[in-house]
């Protein structure tokens, strides 16, 4: 069994201090169509703790995701994650570095059940033919599936495992998407609005499930328009406008910027 | 058991292994409309081994259906490039080629066919069928299908999972061609004649119809369809000249109310509660 079972997680990051960065983004452009969608972006996401991406409607910040996970190739820049460059990493390959993201549309797989989409978060810790070719599902003990049940009995969430994604709630499946992102044992999380279209308990008992992970040790970068949920969260943000970096800092010295001021509620005197 | 009863059993153990080549590019989400080319393939290289050099079956059908997967994953690298209603029409055409170039090939008979000297009684047949169904069942149990599954549901997100989604569809249609080679081969050694007239496109899109009618959702769904289309005609025997015209209307009716095939995932969930609720009472 020893030969199948999952490598184990990697052993959290230590809280940084001054230490070297989870993410950097340096430079990066990337534009669709000519039409600029991500102009000469740089940031850090210290390792250890949460940032959030914050920034209006149509800012690019989904877009900085789909860069750093390698949904589409960067114009220019790079990309670094635990000081590795994964500029032009395959995206498949990219989760092996340490990064792994959750979707701003809850997208598991639908004609899998709970515990299957686990499974499949999985794979990057059991990654081999030999992984590949075992019959699992023969054994009601196996090691995968144990792991996958744990994950959700520790999110309150053990009664879902074998039901079908597609008949499960919008909040529900919600969380399942973000325990899937965390089984595949990556020290950085990006995650696409996770409190949207939850209702103030699911929020609640997200809040707690997020600064679990960070006292576990993992480095989150939050997309998220809530902003007394990033409060919450979040020593640091990062607001874009325009594909454009325009503030970093604690979220209560960014709220007074006069350029992000009107870039989320217009230009005051226009 | 009797002589006709026999030949429809044999007949059916072949369509049980052809549905299962098709089925598993399917659970991947492709087409594959040439499922005839590497049972063609299968089928004229044991033939071809057994004549011309005198191997035994053990030896060439293995080897057989190994140039069929082999020629899958050729073919299959740069195909499976296509998605869609273009994939299935370059595996259509791949399909096509394949039975004719065994059509112009004088060293196997050509136009004539090819007479094989070597037998396999049914038995053997079935046997060959089982072994196929029990591999199916043990492959429908690893990640290896689970993640055709997901490759099918999500390939974005399978990739950012870290799956090779090109990996995974190669390896599923190669895995299908061998399947369709290994049942080709015993289908020449069975019948002892072959002609590549045989393996031509209504074969190919019978046993998708089979396929797409149990329904792709479970590994347990090809063999339902194989096992429907197989008999239901030979049911039908009494309804004479009409018995196709009462099938292809039952196939028409069946389809618009379940679309999704005959076996489904959600309908194990409810046997399996039903289960679960019997043992708690």
């Amino acid at each position: 069994m020893n030969a199948t079972a999952i490598a184990a997680v990697p052993s959290p990051a230590p809280l940084a201090s001054g230490a070297q960065a989870a993410l950097v983004v340096n430079g990066v452009s990337k534009s669709f169509a000519g039409v600029h969608a991500i102009r000469n972006l740089s940031f850090e996401v210290p390792k250890g703790g949460a940032t959030a991406l914050i920034g209006p409607n149509g800012a690019g910040k989904t877009t900085v995701f789909n860069l750093v996970s390698g949904v589409y190739g960067v114009d220019s820049g790079s990309v670094h994650v635990n000081g590795q460059d994964i500029t032009h990493l395959p995206s498949r390959q990219r989760i092996g570095k340490g990064i792994a993201r959750s979707f701003q549309n809850v997208r598991l797989m639908a004609h899998l059940s709970v515990l299957e989409n686990l499974l499949v978060g999985q794979h990057v810790r059991a990654s081999s033919l030999g992984a590949l070719l075992t019959p699992y599902r023969l054994f009601p003990n196996h090691p995968w599936k144990v792991e996958a049940r744990r994950a959700l009995a520790e999110n309150g969430l053990e009664q879902y495992a074998d039901e079908m994604v597609s008949a499960l709630p919008y909040g529900v499946r919600k969380r399942i998407d973000l325990v899937r992102a965390t089984l595949a044992g990556a020290s950085v999380l990006m995650l696409d609005e996770p409190a949207a279209g939850l209702n103030p308990s699911e929020t609640n008992d997200l809040r707690d499930h997020l600064n679990a992970l960070v006292a576990q040790g993992l480095t989150l970068l939050i997309v998220e328009h809530d902003m007394h949920f990033v409060d919450s969260i979040c020593r640091n943000v990062v607001v874009l406008n325009f594909g454009e970096k325009i503030a970093e800092g604690p979220l209560a010295v960014v709220q007074q910027n006069p350029e992000v001021r009107r870039a989320y509620i217009g230009d005051e005197e226009g | 058991m009797s002589g006709y009863l026999t030949g429809v059993l044999v007949v059916l153990a072949f369509n049980v292994i052809a549905a299962y080549a098709v089925y598993l590019p399917m659970a991947a989400g492709q087409l594959n409309l040439g499922i005839a080319g590497f049972m063609a393939i299968g089928a004229y290289g044991a033939a071809f081994l057994t004549n011309e050099y005198g191997w035994s079956i053990w030896m060439a059908v293995p080897t057989a259906s190994a140039a069929a997967g082999l020629v899958g994953i050729v073919i299959g690298i740069p195909v499976l490039r296509t998605h869609g209603i273009y994939l299935a029409l370059a595996t259509f055409a791949l399909g096509q080629v394949i039975a004719a170039i065994f059509l112009n090939l004088e060293v196997v008979g050509g136009a004539a066919g090819y007479t094989v000297s070597d037998y396999v009684s049914p038995n053997v047949v079935f046997w060959a069928a089982a072994g196929v169904v029990v591999f199916m069942l043990l492959l429908s149990r690893t990640r290896f299908a689970l993640y055709l599954t997901a490759v099918k549901s999500d390939p974005t997100v399978a990739d950012l999972m870290g799956i090779s989604v090109r990996g995974i569809q190669v390896a599923a249609f190669a895995l299908g061609a061998a399947v369709a080679g290994f049942g080709g081969a015993f289908y020449a050694l069975h019948y002892n004649f072959i002609e590549a007239q045989h393996f031509n496109v209504l074969l190919s899109v019978f046993t998708v119809l089979y396929v797409l009618f149990g329904g792709t959702q479970t590994v347990w769904g090809p063999l339902a369809g194989a096992i429907f289309f197989t008999l239901m005609p030979e049911l039908l025997r009494a309804g004479e000249q009409w018995r196709y015209a009462i099938f292809a209307v039952f196939i028409i009716l069946f389809m618009a109310i379940r679309p999704q095939g005959l076996v489904t995932t959600s309908l194990f969930r409810i046997f399996r509660r039903r289960r679960s609720g019997e043992a708690a009472q």
